[in-house]
């Protein structure tokens, strides 16, 4: 965005020095790096310029089918490992993502588009944190399932599945990496991971650190490719554990494939949440967290506050300090630790964002976006605010997975629960009201698997995350994150 | 001097010091005695005979520590104790000749010892962040109100090592207080003092604020005594005082009602710790807030 002021802001790139990217790179299957059994290779592109940033191997059914193999066969030593041992490869590999943060922050950014000030502040310290969490988890697993007891197992605590197949998506790869392997692996089961075709880069890097830790062979494998060679890893009958993240559509089209099969599966999908404004909210630090709510990430978060919902006689005051606050904003270059706003991450999904916004107006509502200059290569698109928006409009029912907000009102407490809760997904929430009682009775009413109060989209390794109804089933994080690999 | 002269290069001795407030005191009071091998007999070094003016300023050290320790977030009190796991990793082999020198094994039995004590030590820094997950939890009241309770550490926790186990078991006893967001006043074991005064210098370039762990040598009916009645001491770990004294101080915490933890007699310092050494310093702390417009 171009600002006439003296004050603007100088550019503050990140330094791309740090990352050393080759011009290609294979899957990762049994500890080496190797090629797709058929040859074929795609390209990863940087969403803010569309740069070709490097050749991958594009895994095949007969690649997933090595993997699988290769994770079966270490499973036996791997589950056989003391937890105390497991443990300990897991904190290698938290110190060395700490040790090469900055590394995989940029990578990170430039394989996905979002802002610097994100990969580096937010996702990479968390995803340490997670390796740090489970790492501690592995010998205690007796003490994390309550439902476990010593004549059921018969010895030293809960038995891991296996082998689990985990599919990610672009949004946050190295974070959903993280979410994923180090609770299977803690558990004692062995992985095969698919990233999404967009962002395959940190999950190869991510293989390197597990070389570097020391973690024996086929105890983490990597398959870069597209939608076919997940569906190939949901569906091997030598998969005993599915995990996913991504659309709806395709976690149930999943659901479908595993049904009647002794597969265990969590989905962590698609969300539509609503931010709920009360008359009494803190005005500027509401503002802040509905910014933080849909604007974060480029909003490719699905529990994004892609709804807000705010008590109508404070409509007029919010919705000017939140446009003053919009209009602030700084989209461009994710590399330049000034930006607020980075690239959208696919072509693909710049189109349906596109879309859906002009579906928003022409349903009628009324579209709002601050002036700003988008940079001309790369897949752009400015933060974006509709008013006059009712509950049967396309933009306030189906996730949208961008920077765009869509604004409703309500009257009273029972209307916002009704409006809040009036869809098919149920991920998460926010409350913004100073009163404590207010937010706890909200809470017991909204049906979200995740509600923040005076904030929002805040993450812990600690603690549990998943939705109900056509959000997903199963959780991620915390001791509950645990059962989704554990035979209990 | 003879071209043709050689001579053994004289050691340079190790002086032991007390571990308090982050610095490495003597005793106050100047006295040492001599620790000696346990199976030869031979002199090993002074350590310093802490007096009980010693204690009461690892008290004060304590205290002032405790604010800092048990605010901090869980995941970084795990950062810390695994960074001293780290630093153990390194010196295994000091550790190691000085569990041959304490206990009279064979280097490879202590060097196994010492592997234990450092796993053992990976195992609490693994349970800062998780504790309260397994011991805490919301209660489905009768009425509209949310309530949670949660664990909270107790304070100043006046640890007896055990003296039996100069390593491992030390580790088994303190590891647990400062993962549980306690601060903890150690008296090493009488006889057998050296390992615990030198993890010591192992906490000191470890990440861990100063006073989180104070470290006293010397007798330790002098010296548990004291703590025991301290009113600023708010538990009593008393794994290392044989049988009458433990009784006896037993009684004297009870004025101020301080949490004991009674000696198990024959304890196993291998078998796994389980989760009481942890919720022994832990208090729970229960929070109403009413639900409704």
């Amino acid at each position: 965005m171009a600002e006439n002021s003296a004050f603007a802001y100088a550019p503050a790139p990140e330094s791309r020095a740090i990352l050393d990217l080759a011009p290609s790179y294979g899957l990762f299957i049994d500890g080496e790096f190797t090629e797709a059994a058929d040859g074929t290779v795609f390209k990863s592109v940087s969403p803010s310029s569309e740069e070709v940033l490097a050749e991958v191997a594009r895994a095949g059914e007969a690649d997933v089918d090595r993997a699988v193999r290769a994770a079966r066969k270490a499973f036996t030593s791997w589950s056989a490992l003391p937890g105390a041992e497991r443990g300990k490869y897991l904190f290698r590999i938290a110190r060395i993502l700490q040790e090469r943060a900055r590394e995989l922050a940029v990578l990170e950014s430039l394989d996905n588009g979002k802002p610097i000030r994100e990969t580096r502040d937010v996702d990479l310290p968390l995803v340490a944190a997670h390796f740090f969490y489970y790492a501690g988890w592995a010998d205690k697993l007796a003490y994390a399932v309550p439902g476990w007891s010593p004549k059921d197992g018969g010895g030293a605590g809960p038995r891991p599945l296996g082998v689990a197949g985990q599919v990610i998506p672009w949004n946050f790869p190295l974070l959903m990496l993280s979410w994923k392997i180090a609770p299977a692996l803690a558990a004692g089961n062995t992985v095969v991971l698919k990233p999404a075709e967009t962002t395959p880069l940190s999950a190869l890097f991510f293989a390197d650190v597990c070389r570097q830790a020391g973690l024996p062979r086929g105890v983490v494998n990597i398959l870069t490719g597209y939608g076919d060679a997940g569906a190939a890893l949901v569906a091997h009958p030598d998969v005993d554990k599915v995990a996913f993240t991504g659309s709806t559509e395709v976690g149930r089209a999943i659901a479908r494939t595993v049904a009647g099969t002794g597969k265990k599966v969590t989905l962590e999908l698609g969300g539509k949440a609503a931010n709920i404004v009360f008359d009494d909210a803190p005005i500027d630090q509401a503002v802040e967290g509905i910014v933080n709510g849909i604007f974060f990430n480029q909003g490719h978060v699905c529990c994004a506050g892609s709804r807000l919902l705010v008590q109508e006689s404070v409509q007029d005051e919010l919705l000017e300090a939140l446009k003053r606050r919009m209009a602030r904003l700084r989209v461009g270059d994710p590399l330049d630790k000034n930006t607020d706003i980075g690239a959208i991450n696919s072509a693909e999904q710049l189109a349906r964002i596109t879309a859906l916004a002009e579906a928003g107006e022409a349903e009628g509502a009324q579209r709002w976006a601050p002036p700003c200059e988008l940079p001309s290569a790369g897949y752009w698109f400015a933060p974006t605010l509709f008013t006059g928006v009712t509950q049967a409009h396309r933009i306030a029912r189906e996730e949208i997975f961008g920077p765009v907000l869509s604004v409703l009102t309500f009257r009273t407490p029972a209307e916002a629960v009704e409006k809040a809760n009036n869809t098919p997904y149920g991920l998460s929430a926010g409350i913004w009201t100073e009163k404590g009682s207010r937010i706890l009775s909200m809470a017991n009413k909204l049906r979200a698997g995740v509600v923040w109060a005076n904030t929002f989209n805040k993450f812990d390794p600690t603690s549990p995350f998943g939705g109900y109804k056509e959000s997903g089933y199963g959780r991620e994080g915390g001791r509950h994150g645990l059962e989704g690999y554990l035979d209990v | 001097m003879s071209d043709k002269s050689e001579f053994t290069r004289l050691g340079v001795f190790k002086t032991y010091k007390l571990y308090v407030g982050g610095k490495f005191p003597r005793s106050e009071s100047g006295r040492v005695y001599e620790v000696t091998d346990s199976k030869s007999g031979a002199w090993l070094a002074n350590a310093p005979l802490s007096s009980r003016k010693d204690a009461r300023d690892a008290v004060v050290a304590a205290r002032k520590a405790v604010p800092g320790w048990s605010g901090a977030t869980a995941y970084n009190r795990g950062q810390v104790l695994y960074r001293v796991a780290e630093m153990l990793e390194g010196r295994r082999d000091q550790f190691t000749q000085e569990v041959v020198a304490a206990e009279g094994l064979s280097k490879s039995k202590a060097a196994a010892v010492v592997d234990s004590g450092v796993d053992r030590w990976v195992w609490y820094a693994g349970w800062t962040d998780k504790i309260a997950q397994v011991v805490g939890g919301a209660n489905p009241v009768a009425g509209p109100f949310f309530n949670l309770s949660t664990p909270e550490p107790t304070g100043v926790v006046a640890v007896l090592a055990p003296q039996d186990s100069s390593f491992l078991g030390l580790v088994s006893v303190l590891a647990p207080v400062i993962a549980t967001g306690n601060t903890a006043v150690l008296i090493a074991a009488e006889r057998a003092p050296l390992p615990a005064l030198c993890l010591g210098e192992v906490l000191a370039t470890s990440d861990v604020p100063a006073g989180v762990v104070n470290i006293l040598s010397g007798r330790t009916a002098e010296l548990a005594a004291p703590l025991a009645s301290h009113r600023d001491v708010n538990a009593l770990d008393l794994t290392g005082a044989p049988g009458e004294l433990a009784v006896d101080l037993e009684r004297a915490a009870a004025d101020n009602l301080k949490r004991v933890r009674r000696p198990h007699p024959g304890e196993s310092w291998t078998a796994d710790p389980g989760t009481s050494r942890l919720t022994a310093w832990l208090e729970t702390k229960t929070v109403w807030h009413p639900i409704g417009v």
